[in-house]
């Protein structure tokens, strides 16, 4: 099955529950009162927040009514392709307070590869490492899992079985034991064999819990003491149904740990994942990867317009 | 907790406050800012909408333009409305004959087998006998997880080699009869509510356990999703009451709204933390004050009530009252203060202390650095504190790994708290249990 049809797929499920009744008025060239509404209402039910969705109509109306090369755009097209220029821009350098580590060296062009697997309790870190490593497996890269999750129980038993659905090796150590040991110990010994790809797997953490995020810190750290650009990649997981606190997890991981990206998961469900498109435009974390399901091949590269469609599919 | 939901409503309480005279404009911009508070709060749209519509119509109603006080009138409208649309009052657990079943649910990640393990505990110390059964087949090492968690707090789990969590039901069911335990938790697989065959298993699952009670456990962090994944889940299997989890963070929690909207099921618990002991019972009336930032007294008293050890309260009460309070007896408090919970949300119940706490962390680290302090003295020290001289005071430093200078700031909160206790004592006032002045806790 096609990204879309999935996509479609937990759209209309949405619809037959009914609620939002978004339909004939996206193909509409009208822009009323009524369909401006709608409009505005299917941006926010997908999560987009208040102040992008506001900026996003007052653009639409400017638009719309001085618009004069294709008078055949519908406001629901020039939503849409405001919102996949939001979602593509790559040159963000990030904010002040937050050190946004856009990438720009190729993926491998550092051997091993370390991406570091950031986020909240229960947002999918542990499935998405498995996934992960299954992914770059097809393109023949040897991946290592670092179970840096010592704090939860039987989180290492969990990854212990996601490393093999992956094809990875797995790192691990007591449960109890400091994560940033677990990180220095995988990096060593993927150096030394000479694998590819580091998986750097942490124990979910509320953002606003100073401590923990100051344990994620020295993750971070201890890795950059092996490779100073290490991580290469620090990719926060977010759970799709995440409303608007997804911008304070992005704001509070990349100010610890640094940012280059996003993956959202669980995307198969009705939720549509909005809030990457405020933390995108505030802090210019792309989007990297998303989640469909619990198979270890439902990981796939992010497409803005799929996902943009999806927000506004029939 | 809720935080920025209720900041965003204290700056706009005050604003209306403020208020001479409310015009039917007025309302209209009102009403217009409480629907847009409420979606940044992540409260769901449609929920948002009935919600406001309700205030607009009850303001324009209820004579509130011709109101002396027309602000605080507003405030009352919207403060009584939230209240009911939280729930009328607390509810317990329902409980049916014994064994009777919890059965929880949810979707992936929302905490259900942590949260499994917190009621269980809740239900041991209210002196029942928990079962839980680990019945989460789907996600490599949960009943690992479960087992774990079990053991941590001394509870029995019921495990089975069976995949089927309908056969495990029952298996588990015919061994707490056997066992004689009174109450059995089912902790069930995470779903999605879109995936007909795993929602079709778990109705034939409910229909088994016929559990008197099935939680449905959210995410407190879900935005817009929350009222389709509720009203999903209610409309195939029958939902008796919420959790909401992950409310010790900042979100706003405006999940909280929408659940209970669209179920129309009281929330009967909230997750507040880590911790097995971090579940607490949801109070609707009170957070709807709590929202508008009048504090929530009442559950950090009763919150004490059932932490601290009543006999030794007692005894803590009569050396305040003779002035004998040393520092044996203040490191007691502290580590009773601790098992009450994360400081941070204890502090906040406190009216007031939102505004006073706001951008400032309370560090549990500090806890413990001042018991090291405390446990590096002698015994003499810790109990006429005056003898410790700059000798002594460098040993217990260099003993607790602290520096002199945080000694001696010990030493003087205490000194003053001591002081504070002496004032009161005279004047014959009563302290509440574990909130004078505490050595330790402050903003660095």
């Amino acid at each position: 099955m096609n990204l879309l049809t999935r996509f479609k797929d937990g759209l209309q499920r949405t619809r037959t529950q009914t609620f939002s009744k978004i339909g004939a008025i996206f193909k509409s060239g009208k822009l009323d009162e009524d369909s401006i509404e709608e409009l505005e209402d299917a941006l926010l039910e997908a999560d987009i927040g208040v102040s992008i969705v506001d900026d996003l109509i007052e653009k639409l109306k400017d638009e719309f009514a001085n618009r004069k090369k294709d008078k055949n755009l519908s406001p629901a097209e020039i939503l849409k392709s405001h919102l996949i220029t939001i979602l593509n821009n790559r040159h963000h350098t990030g904010t002040e307070s937050c050190q946004v580590l856009t990438p720009n060296t190729t993926r491998f062009s550092h051997k091993p590869w370390v991406i570091l697997l950031v986020g909240v309790n229960g947002s999918g870190k542990t499935t998405t490492a498995g996934k992960l490593a299954y992914y770059y497996g097809l393109q023949g890269k040897k991946s290592v899992i670092a179970a840096c999750d010592t704090f939860r129980a039987a989180a290492v038993e969990q990854i212990e079985v996601w490393a093999q659905r992956g094809g990875a090796r797995l790192v691990k150590q007591k449960s109890g034991a400091d994560p940033a040991s677990v990180a220095y110990d995988a990096y060593k010994s993927t150096q030394a064999r000479s694998e590819d790809l580091l998986i750097v797997d942490t124990a979910g953490r509320l953002q606003s819990k100073r401590n923990l995020m100051e344990e994620l810190g020295k993750v971070a750290r201890v890795l950059r003491k092996h490779d100073p650009t290490a991580p290469h990649e620090v990719l926060l997981v977010i759970d799709a149904t995440t409303g608007q606190n997804g911008l304070s997890q992005a704001r509070g991981f990349t100010s610890v740990a640094g940012g280059t990206g996003l993956i959202i998961t669980k995307l198969d469900g009705t939720a549509r994942g909005g809030v990457v498109v405020p933390i995108q435009s505030e802090l210019g974390l792309p989007v990297e990867f998303i989640g469909l399901g619990e198979g270890v091949d439902d990981l796939h590269p992010f497409d803005a317009k799929v996902f943009v469609n999806a927000i506004f599919e029939e | 907790m809720l935080e920025q939901l209720t900041d965003r409503f204290e700056k706009f309480v005050r604003n209306l406050r403020g208020q001479g005279k409310l015009t039917e404009k007025n309302v209209q911009d009102t009403v217009r800012q409480v629907r847009r508070i409420m979606l940044e709060a992540d409260v769901s749209l449609p929920a948002a909408k009935a919600f406001v519509k309700t205030i607009q119509e009850k303001s324009l109603g209820q004579d509130v333009l011709k109101s002396i006080t027309p602000g605080q009138q507003m405030v009352k409208i919207i403060h009584d409305e939230l209240a009911a649309f939280l729930g009328g009052q607390a509810e317990p657990i329902r409980f049916g004959k014994s064994p009777s079943t919890i059965l929880m649910v949810g979707l992936n990640g929302a905490g259900k087998t942590t949260t499994c393990a917190k009621l269980a505990l809740h239900l041991k110390r209210s002196g029942r006998q928990p079962l839980l059964v680990a019945a989460d087949t789907k996600r490599p090492a949960a009943i690992e997880q479960l087992v774990l968690l079990g053991k941590q707090l001394d509870i029995p789990v019921f495990t089975s080699d069976d995949k089927n969590p309908v056969r495990i039901a029952k298996d588990a069911r015919k061994h707490a009869q056997k066992e004689s335990l009174d109450c059995i938790i089912i902790d069930s697989a995470g779903r999605m509510h879109v995936d007909g065959e795993l929602m079709d298993e778990l109705k034939r699952l409910q229909s088994i356990a016929n559990p008197p009670e099935t939680l449905l456990v959210v995410d407190g962090m879900t935005g817009q999703d929350a009222v389709r994944s509720a009203k999903a889940f209610s409309e195939r299997i029958d939902i008796t009451g919420l959790i909401l989890t992950k409310l010790d963070g900042d979100a706003r929690g405006g999940a909280a709204l929408s659940i209970r909207w669209i179920t129309d099921k009281p929330i009967k618990f909230v997750g507040v933390g880590e911790k097995p002991a971090d579940l607490d019972a949801f109070h609707p009336d009170r957070m709807a004050g709590r929202i508008l930032g009048m504090g929530d007294i009442v559950s950090l008293v009763e919150k004490a009530q059932s932490t601290v050890d009543a006999e030794q309260a007692a005894k803590l009460a009569q050396k305040v009252a003779k002035q004998e309070l040393t520092l044996e007896d203040f490191r007691e408090q502290l580590i009773q203060l601790k098992n009450m919970g994360p400081i941070d949300s204890l502090l906040q119940m406190i009216p007031g202390m939102r505004g006073a706490l706001k951008g400032m962390q309370v560090d549990e680290s500090e806890f413990t650095g001042v018991t090291a302090i405390i446990d590096s003295m002698t015994v003499k020290e810790r109990q006429i504190p005056r003898i410790i001289d700059g000798s002594r005071r460098r040993r217990i430093a260099r003993g607790s790994g602290r520096s002199v200078q945080d000694v001696n700031r010990l030493l003087n909160q205490f000194d003053q708290m001591r002081k504070m206790l002496k004032r009161m004592g005279k004047r014959g006032g009563k302290m509440p249990l574990g909130l004078p002045g505490m050595p330790g806790l402050g903003g660095r």
